[in-house]
């Protein structure tokens, strides 16, 4: 068991955990939580793959993946923003919808033959330091070095800049937001927009780079759930997410390299004289999703972990605002 | 604005909803009258969100239960291309399937949705469709059941097949082994499902086969915990060829092992299941199924009420195993084509003795076995029996096993918990 290889492949398969959770944090930011994240993940799985598959550009199946994965997140936006209806439920009903759209536009998808990846390459010059460049900087795809990008481009945009002073405000306060002049609608339609994008892109980078291929449902594995739980876990904030996103993918791995030596630390390795024991690390991402929702579900918790004051409320212009 | 925007939609559904109410009502006769006259396989229904497909009146109907889809390029697959070998070659058939039927309570409502259509047999393809398979049986006496794979039987309508695997596992270890002789490499990989006694029992076979021309060889083992999961298999693949194997091979269902290896360049993998699957450029090999010849057997067998339902296991000299490019009209794969001719002619001439029936499971499983805390499992001039191959101990009521299949054989690094 290689510790560094195991954080290598947690970087590489983390960075699709990065691109969803970040648009779920742009997305609950506005005010507007979206569960169908795995619905959309699948879409942007499905079409990213389908494109590359046949008209040969990985590049432009990023690009339909991004638009597909958007388009369909404006269902939920609709619903929430325009009828003012249940988040959770319409969000629910997002992830079906998704998960049905790619499941019956991906049909036979999985047998398409090889299809041009995404590249691999390592960055000069950083891939010699210790340690770091191996982990980060080496024989990574192209896709993992853009999620580095984005981490610091998010927490810069939503903490910096003035879109994101009115993105805060959206989600904050929605009512006096509007009595200055911000569009809460426009906003939150946007940023909704946004998040599915990213979503698509989680998913396009799943099949075209991480786990190169299409095999349905399986595709994602429930990616999408650990997303939205990582976005309470985060406070929603980018830095953190990325922390998250990178350590669950290391886990991803460590599930399965741990099983391999015979001792751990100077102990005799429960994880090699009991296979059965495995099954329980496999399970940690997916309990703690449901943990963290529980927690971050309570009125109380979400005031002091920093959730935004008006996420999951509608906003209805003219009412008093809260 | 709201408000128009809602009254909008909902004339939309209202209108939406008429026009299915409309359709469905002239629908239904017209389907009935067409699926009387025409014999064509009508509308499906629905059960728990699978689509129950329809039985043709007049026609011998089997049904399939599949755990991955169709098409998934290994287990599933093998099983699909089995039943269109039936509906092929059987006149006055008709065969369905569902695929991606999760195990447990699932495959028991869609197993029975499909009795109840009427599927005058129905083969269940997965270990954990076993129980659910065993329930619906009770409850449709006049249907058979044939569950894959698993341990059960009623001795009436439901019967349990399986194949001796086993035989082409041992010799695809054979020539994983002496690939890595060769090459000047000591370590194999297994990427195994579920410890049950068919993964111990595959895994084992092929450590006494990477034996024969590698005594030095070791084994590594990761275990997955799912039969079909494209995306874990891969990780899997690539954790094992990570921590030094050089040949990886695998019990779920998907070729990971040669598409990882093929990524790497270096290093070789051996895919399962289905004779298509080894394509990838660095798949030495793969030991696959034939299942079309067994189910046409068992489907003529049912019809004509001779078969009986029992502990169907089937060796080599059945036509129901292959390995990948020794069978009629295949090639060497580029990874064989350089190997020592003594290994391939030790492998082709054990395979021609299993085809012609001299040499069987048994054979594989035949004493001195040592297991890997160094005890002899198996005593020299011994052989394990039926029950030994698919039991833990102290094996099922009326199987109980005097080896038993709870070891590790010699070589391979991993531990069974007490």
């Amino acid at each position: 068991m290689d510790i560094l290889v195991i954080l290598q492949a947690g970087v590489a398969s983390g960075t699709v955990l990065l691109f969803a959770t970040l648009g779920e944090i742009l997305s609950e930011r506005s005010g507007v939580m979206n569960l169908g994240v795995e619905g959309m993940m699948l879409v942007g799985a499905m079409s990213a793959y389908s494109i590359a598959v046949h008209l040969g550009n990985p590049w432009l199946g990023l690009v339909v993946a991004m638009l597909f994965a958007g388009i369909i997140s404006q269902i939920h936006a609709f619903i929430t923003i325009t009828l003012h209806a249940d988040q959770v439920v319409s969000g629910l009903a997002l992830t079906f919808v998704g998960t049905g759209l790619s499941l019956v536009l991906g049909e036979g998808l999985n047998k398409a033959g090889t299809v041009a990846l995404l590249p691999t390459l390592s960055i000069p010059l950083l891939e010699h330091i210790p340690v770091i460049g191996d982990i980060f900087f080496k024989n990574h795809s192209i896709m993992v070095y853009i999620g580095y990008l984005f981490i610091p481009l998010t927490w810069y945009f939503i903490n910096k800049t003035r879109p994101g002073m009115h993105l805060k405000a959206v989600g904050e306060f929605p009512a006096a937001a509007d009595s200055q002049g911000i569009k809460v609608y426009r906003l939150r339609y946007l940023y909704v927009f946004i998040g599915g994008m990213l979503a698509g892109l989680a998913g396009g980078t799943i099949s075209l780079a991480i786990s190169p291929g299409w095999f349905s449902e399986l595709t994602t594995g429930g990616q999408g759930w650990i997303a939205v739980g990582l976005v309470i876990f985060a406070q929603w904030n980018p830095i953190r997410a990325a922390a998250g996103s990178y350590i669950f993918g290391a886990l991803r791995r460590l599930v399965l390299d741990i099983q391999g030596p015979t001792m751990l630390l100077g102990f005799a390795n429960p994880f090699f004289y009991n296979p059965y024991l495995g099954f329980f690390l496999q399970m940690i991402p997916y309990a703690f999703t449901i943990v963290v929702l529980v927690i971050g579900s309570q009125e109380a918790m979400r005031k002091r972990i920093g959730a935004p004051a008006a996420l999951g409320e509608p906003y209805v212009r003219g009412e008093r605002g809260k | 604005m709201s408000k128009k925007v809602l009254f909008g939609l909902l004339t939309m559904m209202l209108v939406f909803a008429l026009i299915l109410v409309g359709c469905g009502e002239q629908d239904t006769p017209q389907a009935e009258e067409e699926a009387a006259a025409e014999e064509a396989p009508a509308e499906e229904s629905v059960a728990g969100g699978f689509m129950i497909p329809e039985v043709v009146d007049g026609k011998f109907n089997i049904a399939m239960v599949l755990i991955g889809p169709h098409d998934d390029g290994g287990w599933s697959q093998a099983h699909y291309e089995g039943l269109m070998y039936v509906a092929e070659n059987m006149d006055n058939v008709n065969t369905a399937y569902v695929e991606l039927v999760p195990e447990g309570a699932d495959s028991e409502q869609v197993t029975r949705s499909l009795a109840r259509k009427g599927f005058d047999l129905i083969f269940t393809t997965s270990f954990g469709y076993m129980d659910a398979t065993e329930t619906v049986a009770e409850e449709f006496p006049d249907q058979m059941f044939i569950h894959v794979s698993g341990y059960k039987s009623n001795g009436s309508n439901f019967g349990n097949l399986m194949g001796a695997m086993e035989d082409m596992k041992y010799l695809a270890g054979v020539i994983a082994g002496a690939r890595a002789h060769q090459d000047g490499q000591t370590k194999m990989g297994y990427m195994a499902t579920f410890p049950i006694p068919e993964e111990l029992r595959l895994g084992n076979a092929f450590a006494l086969g990477m034996k024969e021309f590698c005594p030095e060889c070791t084994m590594d083992v990761r275990w997955i915990n799912t039969w079909h999961d494209p995306v874990i298999e891969k990780e899997a693949a690539a954790s094992l060829f990570d921590s030094g194997a050089y040949v990886v091979f695998t019990g779920a269902d998907t070729p990971a092992p040669a598409d990882v290896a093929t990524e790497r360049g270096d290093v070789y993998g051996i895919t399962y299941d289905w004779s298509g699957s080894c394509t990838a450029e660095r798949c030495l090999t793969a030991p696959y199924w034939n299942w079309g010849s067994v189910y046409l057997q068992i489907a003529e067998g049912t019809r004509d009420g001779t078969y009986t339902a029992g502990w169907h296991y089937f060796d080599a000299d059945s036509g129901g195993l292959g390995l990948y490019g020794f069978m009629e009209g295949q090639e060497l794969t580029p990874g064989m084509q350089d190997l020592d001719p003594e290994v391939i002619a030790y492998v082709e001439e054990t395979l021609a003795q299993m085809l012609a029936g001299e040499f069987d499971r048994f054979d594989v499983f035949a004493g001195p076995i040592m297991d890997n805390q160094g005890n002899i499992v198996v005593p020299e001039g011994e052989k394990m029996v039926q029950a030994d191959l698919d039991q833990f101990p102290p094996g099922a009521e009326g199987l109980e096993c005097t080896y038993c299949m709870y070891w590790w054989a010699d070589g391979v690094t991993a531990e069974l918990p007490e």
